[in-house]
């Protein structure tokens, strides 16, 4: 008994070692880049799910609204929106490659649209962190 | 799309981020998660109708 539980406990001092090597940065950098890769890296696949449904729901119903995707900065208010479109990562290079979102908002849905997809970003923002600080034991 | 469908598709996602990112616990998460999403939409829907005895 007493020996089994030695065992369960060297091996969990070995994964906690094993997760505490590596690049520290490497669950926000992924985090950032792709929605919940951050967490998925960390093996937290329930958080990680949740927040990527969360924010790729969010993307795609900001360009089903033909949301606007900022793509340069006239004035404070077009740069504010870039950071937050930025903060989508991949997705909003790959959008931007394929030529997607509203050139101009021309409806109301529209401007709720673009709304939608620079809190995407933003939530994403939140989300990459969170595994950063998942990742330096910040938070459990 | 309603402009209430979309407050209340805006209220889930971001609860669900703001509960995950937020709380430690599971059961604290969900408990977050919820309350943000009644005051998101309570807020909405205060707002509403504050703009529309103001435009009146």
């Amino acid at each position: 008994m007493a020996t089994e539980e030695n065992k369960n406990g060297a091996a969990e001092a070995g994964s906690q070692t094993v997760s505490q090597q590596g690049f520290v940065y490497l669950p926000l950098i992924a985090g950032w880049l792709v929605p919940g890769a951050g967490h998925f890296l960390l093996r937290k696949w329930g958080r990680g799910a949740l927040l990527s449904a969360s924010i790729l729901g969010m993307f795609v119903m900001g360009l089903a609204m033909q949301g606007k995707l900022y793509a340069n900065a006239h004035d404070i208010l077009d740069i504010l929106g870039l950071a937050g479109d930025l903060g989508n990562g991949l997705l909003y290079i790959v959008s931007r490659a394929l030529g997607l979102g509203a050139e101009q908002v021309q409806v109301t849905t529209a401007d709720y649209g673009t709304r939608f997809i620079v809190v995407a970003g933003l939530l994403n923002v939140i989300a990459a962190v969170d595994a950063h600080n998942l990742r330096t034991g910040r938070k459990s | 799309m309603t402009h209430f469908a979309a407050v209340v598709l805006f209220a889930l996602f971001a609860s669900v981020v703001f509960g995950v990112t937020q709380r430690e616990t599971p059961r604290r998460m969900i408990r977050y998660g919820i309350y943000c999403f009644v005051l998101f939409v309570a807020a909405a829907i205060v707002l509403s109708w504050l703009m529309f005895f103001i435009a009146r």
